[in-house]
């Protein structure tokens, strides 16, 4: 397994409470590694250290590109989204008053913005810019197409459905190219055969075959919907009270007991309290 | 359908109204009904006031009834027909009124009886509508509340004035170095405000403009303090002087016109215009740009843009700087125009004045602002004989503006680039921005 991500001893503390602590995996390259765990489990915590928005207090994140491996935990929030980490959000945050095309559009801000010499030479209207938005276009154009949005593009983001905002912020972080996509909670709100449709697109994008041009990309999702979770997932971290507690293929973590002893609340005396916890986190795994 | 939806809604509507009255009743009894006076004796005793309450329960129920049978009234009239009877005209009118605008101003100086006042007033105006456009882009684009903008104004301005005594250089070479510096002071107001958001970014910039005001008024050797700097150039056509009294090397002379300050005033006019179409031009090519793209979707969502790879702080610094460099181009306008500037003109309530001309106009929208500088200021001139009553009702007119369009006079937003036709964005899905 050459692994795309590899987070190694990561901990996270805010003032005395440490949310992550000392947690490793690694998530490998083409494949669809799944981070659960019940509410309050650090999962977002540790997702928002992958992606920059904290910085971890201590442990280490590294990117493994093809020319060299990236140290994601030095680097600045969309200094990580250039190094090619893609994400979305739990709650939705599209630019809502903006055109679905141009939400797409934004998201290719840096190599439009290059292709513009920064900005002085597209006011003068000297560059070659418009071949550069015709291709960004193209390229959003196809990403619409594989989710579904072609007929809404011309739209304003915030008229869409919820299911099709889900849907728009992963065309547009997939606009960004990243190698590796980050996804918080995607079939959160969605109903069943929008779930299964998510699944779907997942795999595809895993593949590569999402979007004509798309190149395959690793992805790492946080998700609490175990139907979602066990269908899609090559590889599955779980998480505990800030720790890890299971790592491995789907079958496996759905026999491990320590899982389903967190999930459920049973077993050792430590546990007791998050009961009520686990139960709010409704599906258990053997769900 | 607007006679059948009115006449079941009667029952609820009187239902309510007589829960106001009940509500009214068990208010006013207590409060109107039962009122403790002193007696003749000293003692004292417990009138009853009773018509009294029910004249006020009376007026309860009817006001609450009017208002309810007004409110189904409007909202059946609503019901779709409205807007969309409108939609179709207003949209085809709003495309016209931008050229209609932009010929008025381009004519101004040729129509007859238009006098010297009047093309003062234009260039007021003017000069108003460049300084909205300029804001316009750090707030209205940007979304960064900006409550200093006077600050780049005055920059602008001394920078001229200083640069044309001390050095003599023309109008035309001080006009870019303005602009320039402005922009650098509009960096520099941008570092430290990076992390602030709303409250405190307007907070911070209102101080900055404050300080830069003071520092003016005090710093006596170099601005002359209080008492300004007078004796400023006025700018030249080509290197023609515009003196009045004509001569050799003059407009007048070189054109073989009759000598007369009108040449001036013309010429200072469709300088202030072209000024403000150049910083309209440069906003609309910005905004189907990926910057001005950038700019809008970090006034929609910062969090999002950072997690897409954009540089929040290049981002806000060029929103900053290229909205300064046109205050700051409007301000060595100002000071050649006026041969005359003190701090007095600088002050906070004109940083207010260009926010509220934005804010009436419709954040980010050009020909809002346009709209908004004319009504503001043309109206203030138009309204001198009023007194201290046009204040008043400008205050007035403000607030039901808001009432009526929160979102400014303009506050859809057009789309930068579409696959298909171009359709506006309804004003309620724009965001204002946080910071």
């Amino acid at each position: 397994m050459r692994p795309i991500l590899s987070v190694e001893a990561l901990t996270m503390r805010f003032g005395g409470l440490t949310a992550v602590r000392e947690v490793s995996f690694a998530a490998a390259t083409g494949a669809i590694t799944a981070v659960i765990g019940p509410n309050g489990a650090g999962k977002t915590t540790m997702f928002n250290c992958i992606t920059g928005f904290y910085r971890p207090s201590e442990g280490s994140i590294t990117l493994h590109r093809p020319e060299r491996p990236v140290a994601l935990h030095r680097l600045a929030g969309h200094r990580i989204a250039r190094a090619g980490v893609a994400r979305t959000f739990q709650n939705v945050r599209l630019f809502g008053g903006m055109t679905v095309l141009e939400n797409l559009l934004v998201a290719q801000h840096r190599r439009l913005m290059a292709a513009t010499g920064f900005g002085i030479g597209a006011v003068l209207g000297l560059s070659g810019y418009r071949a550069a938005e015709a291709a960004a276009i193209g390229r959003a154009t196809a990403w619409l197409e594989a989710c579904g949005l072609l007929d809404r593009a011309d739209d304003p983001a915030a008229s869409l459905p919820y299911g099709a905002q889900r849907r728009l912020e992963i065309a547009r972080a997939m606009c960004t190219e990243p190698a590796l996509l980050c996804l918080d909670e995607p079939a959160a709100g969605l109903n069943p055969r929008e779930s299964l449709a998510l699944g779907a697109l997942l795999r595809a994008i895993r593949d590569g075959r999402a979007a004509e041009g798309a190149s395959p990309c690793s992805i790492l999702l946080i998700e609490h919907d175990m139907g979602v979770v066990m269908g899609i997932s090559d590889h599955i971290v779980v998480l505990d009270h800030g720790s890890k507690i299971a790592d491995g293929l789907p079958a496996a973590i759905r026999a491990d007991p320590r899982v389903i002893a967190a999930y459920l609340g049973e077993g050792e005396g430590e546990d007791e309290e998050d009961e009520a916890d686990a139960g709010a986190a409704g599906d258990g795994p053997a769900a | 359908m607007t006679a059948p939806a009115a006449r079941p809604a009667l029952a609820p509507a009187l239902r309510d109204a007589a829960l106001a009255a009940l509500i009214a009743l068990g208010l006013f009894l207590p409060l109107v009904g039962l009122r403790t006076d002193v007696g003749p004796g000293g003692g004292l005793f417990l009138r009853t006031r009773w018509p009294d309450v029910a004249l006020l329960v009376g007026v309860v129920f009817l006001g609450r009834l009017a208002a309810r049978l007004w409110q189904d009234w409007r909202a059946a009239r609503r019901g779709a027909s409205l807007p969309k009877r409108l939609a179709g005209p207003l949209s085809r009118s709003g495309r016209l009124v931008a050229p209609l605008l932009l010929a008025f101003a381009l004519l101004l100086p040729v129509i007859p009886g238009i006098g010297r006042y009047e093309l003062d007033l234009g260039i007021l105006v003017l000069t108003y509508v460049m300084l909205g456009w300029g804001l316009n882009i750090v707030v209205g684009l940007a979304g960064l509340l900006d409550l200093g903008y006077v600050a780049f104004y005055a920059v602008g301005a001394y920078s001229y004035a200083l640069l044309a005594q001390a050095f003599g250089l023309s109008f035309w070479i001080c006009l870019p170095l303005a602009g320039l510096l402005a922009a650098f002071w509009g960096i520099l107001l941008g570092f430290p405000v990076l992390r602030l958001r709303g409250d405190y970014l307007a907070i911070v910039t209102l101080a900055f403009g404050e300080i830069i005001r003071l520092v003016l008024l005090n710093w006596v050797s170099l601005t002359g303090g209080p008492n300004g700097i007078s004796g400023i150039p006025r700018p030249s056509f080509f290197g023609l002087s515009f003196s009045a009294g004509g001569g050799p090397g003059s407009f007048a002379d070189a054109f073989g016109l009759e000598p007369s300050p009108t040449h001036r005033v013309v010429f200072l006019y469709y300088l202030i215009l072209a000024l403000a179409l150049l910083t309209n031009w440069v906003t609309l090519r910005l905004r189907r740009q990926p910057l001005g793209r950038a700019w809008e979707a970090m006034r929609e969502d910062e969090v999002a843009c950072r997690s897409l790879g954009i540089n929040i702080t290049t981002t806000k610094l060029t929103a900053f700087a290229l909205g300064a460099m046109f205050g700051g181009f409007a301000g060595a306008f100002f000071a050649t125009r006026q041969a005359f500037i003190s701090p007095e003109s600088f002050t906070f309530i004109e940083s207010a004045i260009i926010l509220a001309i934005v804010v009436l106009g419709g954040l980010g929208s050009q020909l809002g602002v346009a709209i908004a500088a004319l009504g503001l200021i043309g109206g203030f001139e138009v309204f001198r004989d009023l007194q201290e009553w046009r204040m008043l009702v400008f205050g007035g007119a403000m607030v039901l503006i808001m009432i009526w369009k929160p979102r400014g006079l303009v506050g859809s937003r057009t789309p930068s680039v579409a696959l298909g036709q171009r359709r506006t964005i309804s004003a309620s899905m724009v965001a204002e921005g946080r910071g």
